[in-house]
């Protein structure tokens, strides 16, 4: 069979879904609800990868740089705030996150 | 069936049930390594649809950057781990339907949409351009300033987790280089008229 644009469609969706629900699963995690959202992300490049290839543009390519870009910033951030969130209170419950709304 | 499908079958179902079991994983840590495992797998992907640069920018900066700061962070934090995994089989079933129903609309597009059937080759013919240089001659022409402005976001996120991060320990010592260049030779130095044959009198000779 001929591995085409939809394989790799398909790969991308079933990674978004499993990002999506990893986040509503582990509700309590907030380690895991980050690396379900670099999950979703990492499919948005192999989505992009693909059209990239498929369409003869590497534009597509250039993108999925910038989307890997943010993501490791977004992972940097979080991980920091989780990490002094964690010395100021002991634990990462997640229901507790809206006092640090000021 | 060709070396290429079957390389994408071995690639694709790793990814898929590795992804799986980062966010069913009962211990953190084993997560953080099933997400390495899917990252490789991606990259082998990436490799086979002719993105060698991403790929290898795949790994370097998930597998050696991203995922070695998950670890470090679920090995400093000491929570209770098996705490937070209640309510996993709660939220079950919504987050089931919910995955269900996602993926079922994104099927639904896929099977409207007229897939391209056959593949371009990226780089022109005729002209050996390996998948990098392609890359850059895009990204270092046409999109040069979101170039700068995606190294703007890497800089402000280190100088934000920098300071999210800093901590002033009351006991301990610290640089302070205002103090260090508004020192003075009055406060530094002290000249002492020493008689010949005595010393300076007081304990250090």
């Amino acid at each position: 069979m001929e591995i085409g644009l939809t394989h790799f469609l398909g790969v991308g969706a079933f990674l978004f879904t499993t990002g999506v629900f990893g986040i509503f699963v582990n509700r309590k995690n907030v380690i895991i609800i980050l690396m379900s959202i670099e999950l979703v992300l990492l499919s948005v490049n192999v989505n992009l990868v693909a059209f990239s290839r498929y369409l003869g543009n590497i534009e597509g390519q250039v993108f999925a740089m910038f989307v890997l870009t943010v993501a490791a910033a977004e992972a940097a951030v979080g991980l920091a705030i989780l990490v002094t969130y964690f010395r100021n209170r002991g634990d990462i419950a997640v229901e507790d996150l809206n006092l640090m709304k000021g | 069936m060709s070396l290429e499908a079957i390389a994408f079958w071995v690639l694709a179902v790793i990814a898929c049930v590795s992804a799986v079991c980062v966010v069913s994983a009962r211990n953190p840590v084993h997560s953080v390594l099933f997400l390495i495992l899917t990252f490789f797998n991606a990259a082998g992907l990436f490799v086979l649809l002719g993105a060698e640069f991403l790929a290898m920018l795949l790994v370097v900066v998930y597998v050696g950057a991203v995922a070695v700061l998950f670890l470090f962070v679920v090995m400093m934090l000491d929570v209770d781990f098996v705490e937070l995994k209640q309510g996993f089989l709660r939220y079950m079933p919504l987050g089931f339907l919910i995955a269900l129903g996602l993926f079922a609309e994104m099927f639904l597009v896929g099977g409207a949409w007229l897939m391209p059937a056959q593949t371009h080759a990226i780089a022109p013919a005729g002209e050996a351009v390996t998948n990098a240089q392609a890359l850059g001659r895009v990204l270092y022409t046409d999109y040069l300033v979101l170039f700068q402005l995606s190294g703007m976001v890497l800089f402000v996120a280190m100088i934000g987790a920098v300071v999210l991060t800093l901590r002033h320990r009351p006991n301990v010592r610290r640089q302070d280089v205002s103090k260090q260049v508004g020192r003075r030779r009055s406060e530094g130095v002290e000249l002492k008229d020493v008689k010949s044959g005595q010393g300076l009198g007081g304990g250090l000779g």
